[in-house]
């Protein structure tokens, strides 16, 4: 363990002391950290260890209960995220900030748009930025699309696109990579390279350590609020960074049991969605995980939505332990036992005023309704019960969704969803965002799943996950089913030379 | 429409345009819905009663208009921001009033305007720091203060009036005159419309309003300065509100205290029908104005075809459901047309 401040010039921003309570949750307790230039630096710790309060209070948006942070080695007070922002601070959230109204251009750029002669919008010059910038994450979105309708992923990439706009001195990227897979993140990282040479201080979170082995140089640990060590990557293993970051040693990341696959439980034959998926044909069986992996965009989350019925399909058919779905009646498929762990936990997934309770009872109406009216007793003991199996960090199961971190907000789709006792589960980024002892832990929980009988479908962009859970791999590539992949066979290379269309001729 | 593949694939300018068309199309298409629906309506009056587009009554529907025209355009600013002003009918009743007083006291005109828009503004800086400072919804805060201020208006005229007597004739002409068929109020409002659209579509603080009422959590992460924006649309809608005071002084020469009551439905009703949608972030205030030209229109077309004025209301509320209907339509298309091309091949 270095101490921070032996390292040559002196650090652009760092936090002395730094504590945070809300309420009787004390989310950062006396944390310091030092961001040098030139620097990319990994925050790593659980769920709710605090890493995106302490990101926030880098940048405005929370004030510390006390400590100091240091801009250039003065103290600072900023009073709102404009202050940070005006210091050189680019942020990008945990949970992406859009304005689904507007268009891409004009959310990257809001509040500060190129100007023209009496400080009006150069609209034009805010085109052409934009484009440029997604040129250089060598993405093609619409500059003048609206945001509306985005999916997790090109949200994730407008966050990022509008915190390269400006030319910080500072970049904080709160799990960035979530929703991307592995050519995004490296279009990603080659820019976060470009920056580091250029002399800015990058704060990086990641749940996936092998990003942070691969472009950190120094990372520094919290656990339940408080500082661990801050040191340097080179010479450490992924088990070392675990340790710290749990307190203990970890079990296996992927406890797959073999099980032998039963009857088909899920089948869908040649669904198509005009525009959207083509001809997609496959089946689940009971007992069996099945994979689905494909680059972000390839289709793998609508195939999803018009298995359940969200989206309607235009041909082709579905049916779950025999019985045909109706197209777009999301009730029946649930009626058949289907159920679906969505992406988008904030816009799909939870209610976010409403209690984590309430949030797990949803799907649960039909059986704590008592003669017209909600058995509250029942909702509350079936919830705590999951929140119970899944670890889920909360004050009082009575609070809001919202004030939980990013981790345990999906921990608590999970708990909703897994609570309906489904036939056929299909997940989307059942990780996205949950750490590695977590993960570990809905890895056993999707194992055991199948070991009781239940056909799981998971959709993942996190590619070990796929290679270390699933029986076979379905790859999606532009709308098509190109590959299917047994276990045995599936590797890095085969799954990619799918997803990226190589194979597929 | 994104490629991830390992090279990008250069944009193609088709691709690009379509997606402006898209968007572009929805929202005129939306305006020019309205335009059509004027246009029908009053093409079938016309051939029902020719009198009815004699210069006198193109002059008369455009006066009806105007100041429907001008609150509504403060109006949309203020719902934009995901915001509701329900004190405009009232606001625009003390105005008139104040007003009206200091010139039946021998006031200059310009002064007696220029009093009105002040008010307006005070009302509207008290709305927008209650709003803004305040966890209150405005829809609370704003039917407050529109009791406050009626309350206030009654005891202050109590039984008296003002009527075009007690007015100096020149201002009560400006009222009624124009240049042929065009009244000079007509034109105030238009350049107050195209002044405010302009600065909606080109000026910083605007487009904040659009991202304060579109997510007002990222436009606080966004570092927008959420409290002076709203203050800054309520101000704005209030001194709208005071000039429309002014222009109903003119225009009718009759203030007592019930003036403007209820007003503030047929606003937001003109402002709801013009595409500026409730839950903010979207819409124009050209939309807002049309709006409010096709609500006033109906009140003229209706007497013209020799149908009861009762009916008005029940018409009035029909074409607002009709517009949210139209609306959730709309959106439910763009979406999924969104949806398509975000799959990025087709
Ligand atoms: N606004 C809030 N109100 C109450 N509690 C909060 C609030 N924000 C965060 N917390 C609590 O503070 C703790 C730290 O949360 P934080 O979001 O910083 O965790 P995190 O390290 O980012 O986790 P994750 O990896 O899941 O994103 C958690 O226990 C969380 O429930
Ligand atoms: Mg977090």
């Amino acid at each position: 363990m270095t101490h921070p401040s032996d390292t040559g010039p002196a650090p652009v921003l760092a936090l002395k002391d730094i504590s945070k309570s809300f309420g009787a949750v004390r989310a950062l307790r006396g944390v310091s950290l030092e961001l040098f230039p030139g620097e990319v630096h990994a925050l790593a710790g659980e769920n709710g260890a605090g890493k995106s309060t302490l990101i926030k209070t880098l940048a405005g948006v929370h004030r510390p209960d006390s400590g100091q942070v240091l801009l250039d080695g003065e103290p600072v007070v900023f009073h709102g995220p404009g202050d940070a922002r005006d210091a050189g601070i680019a942020v990008i959230y945990q949970e992406p900030t859009l304005f689904p109204d507007l268009s891409i251009a004009e959310n990257i750029f809001m509040g500060r748009q190129p100007r023209r002669a009496l400080g009006r919008i150069d609209h034009k010059a805010t085109h052409t930025a934009t484009a440029a910038l997604m040129q250089r994450l060598g993405v093609d979105l619409d500059p003048d699309r609206p945001a509306r309708g985005l999916s997790i992923a090109d949200q994730q990439i407008v966050e990022i696109a509008k915190a390269l706009s400006f030319d910080a001195r500072v970049l904080i990227m709160d799990e960035p990579t979530a929703a991307l897979t592995g050519s995004e993140v490296a279009r990603l990282f080659g820019v976060v390279r470009t920056l580091r040479e250029q002399g800015a201080a990058v704060l990086f979170i990641s749940h996936r350590l092998e990003e942070i082995f691969e472009i950190c140089r120094r990372v520094t640990t919290l656990r339940d609020g408080a500082w661990i060590a801050s040191e340097p990557v080179e010479g450490m293993t992924e088990d070392d960074l675990v340790r710290r970051m749990v307190g203990r040693d970890l079990d296996e990341l992927y406890p797959k049991q073999d099980v032998e696959p039963g009857e088909v439980a899920l089948s869908v034959r040649r669904l198509t969605r005009e525009g959207v998926f083509t001809d997609v044909s496959f089946e689940v069986r009971c007992g069996e995980i099945v994979g689905l992996a494909g680059l972000v965009g390839a289709g793998r989350t609508e195939v999803a939505r018009a298995v359940f019925g969200i989206d309607r399909w235009d041909a082709g058919e579905v049916e779950v332990q025999g019985h045909r779905l109706t197209n777009g009646a999301p009730s029946t498929a649930m009626a058949a036992g289907l159920a679906l762990v969505p992406e988008d936990r904030r816009a799909q997934g939870l209610v976010m005023d409403m209690s984590i309770e309430r949030n797990i009872g949803l799907t649960g109406l039909r059986t704590t309704v008592k003669a017209g009216l909600m058995d509250r007793g029942a909702e509350r003991s079936r919830s705590l019960d999951w929140a119970v199996k899944l670890q889920v960090k909360y004050a009082r199961i009575a609070d809001t969704v919202n004030t939980l971190s990013g981790g345990n907000q999906q921990k608590v789709v999970l708990a909703k969803w897994l609570a309906t006792g489904p036939k056929v589960l299909i997940v989307d980024e059942p990780t996205r965002g949950i750490d590695v002892g977590t993960k570990a832990e809905v890895h056993r929980l999707l194992s055991q799943l199948a070991a009781d009988g239940v056909a799981v479908l998971m959709i993942s962009s996190d590619l070990p996950e796929v290679l270390g859970m699933a029986d076979r791999v379905l790859v999606m590539h532009e709308g098509r089913l190109t590959a299917e992949i047994p276990r045995s066979e599936a590797t890095e290379e085969t799954v990619m030379a799918a997803a990226t269309g190589r194979a597929a001729a | 429409m994104t490629v991830t593949a390992p090279t990008p694939a250069p944009a193609t300018e088709v691709s690009k345009s379509s997606g402006t068309r898209l968007v572009d199309r929805v929202f005129k298409m939306r305006e020019l819905a309205i335009l059509v629906v004027f246009l029908v309506m009053i093409a079938i009056t016309q051939a029902g009663n020719s009198q009815f587009l004699s210069e006198q009554g193109i002059k008369d529907l455009l006066l009806n208009a105007t100041i429907l025209v001008l609150v509504a355009t403060g109006q949309s600013l203020v719902v934009i921001t995901r915001n509701v002003d329900l004190s405009v009918g009232s606001t625009l009743g003390i105005t008139a009033y104040a007003a009206g007083t200091y010139l039946n006291g021998g006031g200059n005109p310009v002064v007696a305007i220029a009093l009105a828009v002040l008010l307006g503004i005070g009302v509207g800086l008290l709305n927008g720091l209650l709003v803004s400072l305040g966890q209150v919804p405005a829809l609370v805060v704003t039917l407050g203060t529109m009791y406050i201020i009626r309350g206030v208006d009654s005891i202050w005229v109590g039984s008296s009036q003002i009527t075009a007597a007690d007015l100096p004739g020149g201002f009560v002409d400006f009222g009624s005159g124009g240049i042929s068929a065009v009244p000079y109020l007509a034109l105030i409002a238009l350049a107050v419309l195209i002044a405010t659209a302009y600065y909606l579509k080109h000026f910083g603080s605007g487009r904040e309003l659009y991202a304060l009422g579109s997510n007002p959590e990222a436009a606080r992460l966004a570092g927008i300065p959420v409290r002076k924006r709203t203050l800054v649309a309520y101000t704005f809608c209030g001194a709208l509100a005071g000039l429309a005071g002014a222009m109903y002084l003119a225009r009718f020469g009759n203030v007592d205290s019930g003036t403007g009551t209820g007003y503030e439905l047929t606003v937001v009703s003109a402002v709801v029908v013009g595409g500026v949608v409730f839950t903010g972030g979207s819409g124009s205030v050209y939309g807002a104005a049309l709006g409010a030209l096709l609500l006033t229109s109906i009140n003229g077309v209706l007497p013209a075809l020799g149908v009861s004025s009762v009916w008005v209301l029940a018409i009035n509320g029909i074409l607002l459901l009709l517009a949210i209907a139209v609306d959730r339509v709309v959106a439910l298309r763009v979406a999924s047309a969104l949806k398509k091309r975000n799959a990025r091949h087709a």
